[in-house]
């Protein structure tokens, strides 16, 4: 188990129920891809998807999911939605549903593929608030769509698992195949229904990211990362571990944050950047810093937040004439570094903080868990600060500390030669 | 069925394909709890003298809690523990990769026997012979590694791996350049190299495999400078590919003042080809329980050995055999890092290993080699005929590979371990890799020298029959396993240092009060 695994979301085991789990589908999800489309958001080009031949995939996808769930534990129970953004999935997969009819007046049983609307997403998530484990199936588009209505609901929000069915499905709240997305689901409701601190109950926060599809068409890509998602944590379980070693993941985060606070030198002010290992620096050093915004941090007096949560122009000025370093943690599944949920710390900010004289390295510190890495499959980290001349002055290798006194030395280039390549 | 009409036919029912394996399960307690008051497994008579009174100080308030049992019940509950076990001496042992599992002739125990009565502070010359022992074995892993001292003190490999982590300490320190305090490895090189940089107090650095698989050279070219003490690194690496470039890596580290160790616990593909000196290195070192032939002692007693270059011979750990032409004696070095184990070593092992290379031979030696690369690529090439199951890098292997099951298990939902587990209801295993996993639903298989073509189209056909039922009842795998001693165990409780009980007393307190 990770160290950020939390309790059940519900302390309470479930002996006289089942476990009762969601199911939201994205009927045109997956449209654009075979098209060569490069994704489906919007109706334009779900339209154009299906006047060349595309035949919407994910509900088909949705239902192996399902089937994978019910092998696993027979009896769940399934909630979902009317018509193709769900029910149809359920049927198919031959799971006796329940169906909640989504309020107030969507567009109704969408029926064929092509007319739901992110919005038709969003109303089925708030329909099904009550379940255990809300599964969606789509791509990223649809991620951000969940996330926003997990947004609305807060603290009622159920935890979410992505059955992938998506063009891009870059974010870490899916699973690895729909399969998978079953027998996570059955896995979870196993912890649940077993009590509080059994495996497989807890959840973890996966990030939700996502390109933008026009800008991604016209060769420019620039994703973004939204925020994230509450997960089952049994994913880490799942691949598998020799015995012995463990204790290796719960360790990384906070080796990584001991490491950068030891590293720290009084009178240098620290541009912490978005994400949960750079949230971990601060927490070692006793503050509250934000975790998708950019915070700046000394060491001093054991530990002082000099600003939380800064605005580009903020940050320009705090780090201006300043002894600084900036400390940015890499995107899992994607290695960007500069220019994803982190554009406060823009080009002339890193001009500001490397131009101060010293090597880039000792300026610039790159923290990711061994496993970040690995997930990266060998691919460079990116940079993308929106200033090619910068991304090219960054371009080589660079540290990247990954637990206390322990790095890596990892390539690193500008995001738009790794994507032309 | 098919079994049931041959049998009518023949005497002796002709054996399917894939074996009926049924592992004993023996539903076994722990010793403590088999324990009796006052059983005792011999009756020693009174003896005839007055007991020795201690001193207040040094005498116990209670008995220690040993198990009280009669000889027959110690007996049966260790064999049926070792009933419980995929030894390598019952199964196809070529997946535990990197571990070279291989046959320990049995005739070299009976060796290490004939010397168990001796005293380890006996007289140097009344130990001439074990000591030549030492002395000739020292020299074959010498010429074998082509460095100018070995050092056969060690009790494990990873022993060796710290007392060269200390030698490279101590070079450094003798020079003047303590400053040093990075150390520099690979993903795929054994973790050892890095846990004991680490634990000697070194920050170590990490490199990642480049595209191609090898071990990333320009981020090595960024990692070394002042402050780099040593690359400690293998090769073939835990992927059984082999780094070409490893000179330059070797140069890259000498050009910036540091050292090159190289970690040859498993020498196994390379014996007799090539050799750590000529590829510039200072130190390398052997698991001899991996090359050598002598038994995996799950947790030691091992034995390693660690070879140097002349230049770090001074700071070999103590004491060292020497041999004047006549006679055999023991001195330590003068700059010696200490003991890293009690007396000369693990003595037993160093007799098993060298009855085992002098009855090799040295071209027995290279045989060992080019047959353990023979059956590895044979092994390849079976597996890589099964649909689901590839080879990441498209790289020639030397003495295993590390596999992966990463399509099988994106159409079916069944990962790796899941399969290896389903295995073991076969009668053999798998073990997957080391964290974390560069290459996806990993296994590592290492057929060394000892295992024939049948046994390699065994264990091939066997992980097809699994890989098979994936596709049809990834459930049922999932499941698995069915024929073995124990079912899944829950492995959560090994991130819990609540639930941790390394000793009965530890269980006693955390579990049972």
């Amino acid at each position: 188990m990770t160290s950020d695994v939390a309790a059940p979301r519900n302390p309470v085991p479930f002996p006289d129920r089942e476990v009762v789990v969601g199911l939201v589908v994205n009927p045109v999800a997956g449209l654009g891809g075979a098209a060569g489309l490069k994704g489906s958001d919007g109706e334009q080009v779900q339209r154009e998807a299906l006047a060349r031949g595309a035949t919407p995939r994910a509900g088909e996808r949705a239902a192996r999911a399902v089937r994978a769930l019910l092998a696993r534990r027979p009896g769940t129970r399934v909630v979902t939605v009317p018509g193709s953004m769900g029910e149809h999935s359920a049927r198919d997969a031959g799971a006796p549903c329940v169906l909640v009819r989504p309020s107030p007046s969507s567009s109704a049983d969408p029926g064929s593929a092509g007319a739901t609307t992110a919005r038709d997403t969003r109303r089925a998530v708030l329909a099904l608030a009550d379940v255990d484990l809300l599964l969606f199936a789509g791509g990223d588009g649809t991620a951000r769509d969940v996330l926003d209505a997990v947004r609305e609901l807060g603290d009622q929000a159920p935890p979410v698992l992505g059955i992938p069915a998506g063009v891009k499905v870059y974010s870490g709240c899916f699973a690895v195949s729909p399969a998978a997305a079953g027998f996570l689901a059955a896995g979870y409701a196993s912890g649940l229904r077993h009590g509080p601190g059994t495996a497989g109950a807890g959840t973890v926060e996966a990030e939700v990211v996502d390109l933008d599809e026009d800008r991604y068409r016209q060769g420019l890509v620039s994703p973004r990362l939204y925020g994230s998602l509450r997960v089952p944590a049994a994913r880490a379980a799942l691949s598998g571990r020799k015995s012995g070693s463990s204790g290796v993941v719960p360790a990384s985060v906070e080796g990584i944050a001991r490491e950068v606070v030891a590293r720290m030198r009084p009178g240098v002010r620290y541009v912490l950047g978005p994400g949960a290992t750079t949230q971990a620096v601060g927490r070692e050093l006793g503050l509250t810093t934000t975790l998708l915004g950019v915070d700046v941090v000394e060491a001093d007096d054991g530990g002082v937040l000099v600003a939380g949560d800064v605005s580009e122009a903020e940050l320009f000025a705090l780090v201006t004439g300043r002894e600084a370093v900036v400390v940015l943690s890499v995107i899992g599944g994607q290695g960007f570094v500069l220019g994803r949920g982190n554009q406060q710390v823009s080009p002339r900010v890193i001009d500001a903080v490397i131009g101060c004289g010293d090597a880039t390295g000792r300026r610039l510190l790159v923290l990711a868990t061994p496993q970040k890495l690995a997930a990266l499959r060998g691919r460079p980290l990116l940079a993308d600060s929106g200033d090619e001349g910068l991304d090219r002055k960054l371009t080589g290798h660079v540290q990247v500390i990954t637990g206390y006194r322990e790095s890596t030395i990892y390539q690193i280039c500008t995001a738009s030669e790794e994507f032309q390549g | 069925m098919n079994t049931a009409e041959s049998f009518a036919e023949l005497p002796v029912a002709p054996k399917p394909p894939l074996r009926r394996f049924h592992q004993a399960r023996w539903d076994e307690p722990i010793i403590f709890e088999l324990s009796a008051p006052g059983r005792r497994g011999l009756a020693v008579p009174e003896a005839g003298a007055p007991p020795v009174e201690l001193p207040e100080t040094v005498r116990r308030a209670e008995p220690p809690k040993l198990p009280e049992m009669s000889q027959l019940h110690v007996l049966r509950h260790y064999l049926r523990l070792s009933q419980e076990n995929l030894g390598v001496d019952l199964n196809i042992d070529v997946g535990q990769g990197t571990c070279t599992m291989k046959y320990s002739p049995k005739v070299n125990d009976r060796f290490a026997a004939a010397i168990a009565e001796l005293h380890p502070l006996q007289h140097e010359e009344t130990v001439q012979g074990v000591l030549e022992i030492y002395w000739r074995l020292e020299r074959m892993l010498a010429e074998i590694s082509g460095m100018s001292r070995v050092s056969l003190q060690p009790g494990s490999g990873s022993a060796a791996i710290y007392a060269n982590i200390a030698m490279i300490r101590a070079y450094h320190a003798a020079n003047g350049e303590g400053h040093r305090d990075q150390v520099i490895t690979t993903m795929f090189s054994h973790p050892s190299n890095a846990a004991c940089a680490k634990t000697a107090g070194y920050e170590v650095i990490t490199l990642m495999p480049d595209a191609d698989g090898y071990p990333d050279i320009e981020a090595l070219r960024a990692a070394v400078g002042p402050r780099t003490a040593a690359l400690m690194i293998t090769n073939p690496e835990d992927t059984g590919i082999f780094n070409p470039r490893i000179r330059e890596f070797v140069e890259l580290v000498h050009s910036v003042g540091g050292l090159a160790c190289y970690d040859q616990a498993n020498a196994n593909g390379i014996l007799g080809i090539t050799r750590a000196r000529d590829a510039g290195f200072d130190l390398c070192h052997f698991n001899l329980h991996k090359t050598f032939s002598t038994p995996h002692a799950c947790g030691g007693p091992a034995a390693g050995a660690c070879g140097v270059s002349a230049a770090l011979e001074p700071f070999l750990p103590g004491p060292v055999v020497t041999f004047d032409g006549a006679t055999y004696g023991m001195e330590t070095p003068p700059s010696s890092i200490g003991k890293v184990r009690p007396f000369l070593g693990v003595t037993p092992n160093i007799v098993r290993a060298y009855a085992w290379i002098m009855a090799m031979g040295a071209e027995g030696l290279r045989q060992v080699a080019e047959t353990a690369v023979l059956n590895n690529n044979y092994l390849m090439h079976k597996i890589l005929q099964i649909p689901g199951a590839s080879a990441p890098w498209d790289k020639r292997r030397v003495e295993q590979v590390r596999y992966s099951w990463q399509e099988l298990s994106e159409e079916t939902g069944v990962h790796s371990e899941e399969i290896g587990v389903r295995a073991a209801d076969f009668g053999v295993h798998y073990w997957t890799s080391h964290h974390p996993y560069l290459v996806p639903e990993p296994f590592t298989l290492e057929p060394t020298e000892s295992y024939s073509k049948e046994d390699l189209d065994e264990y091939a056909a066997i992980l097809a029959h699994v890989a098979s039922e994936a596709r049809t009842d990834p459930e049922f795998v999932k499941g698995a396993p069915y024929n073995q001693s124990v079912h899944k165990i829950d492995t959560t409780s090994l991130d819990d240092p609540k639930a941790w009980a390394p000793t009965w007393r530890a269980y006693v307190r955390k579990h049972l009060s």
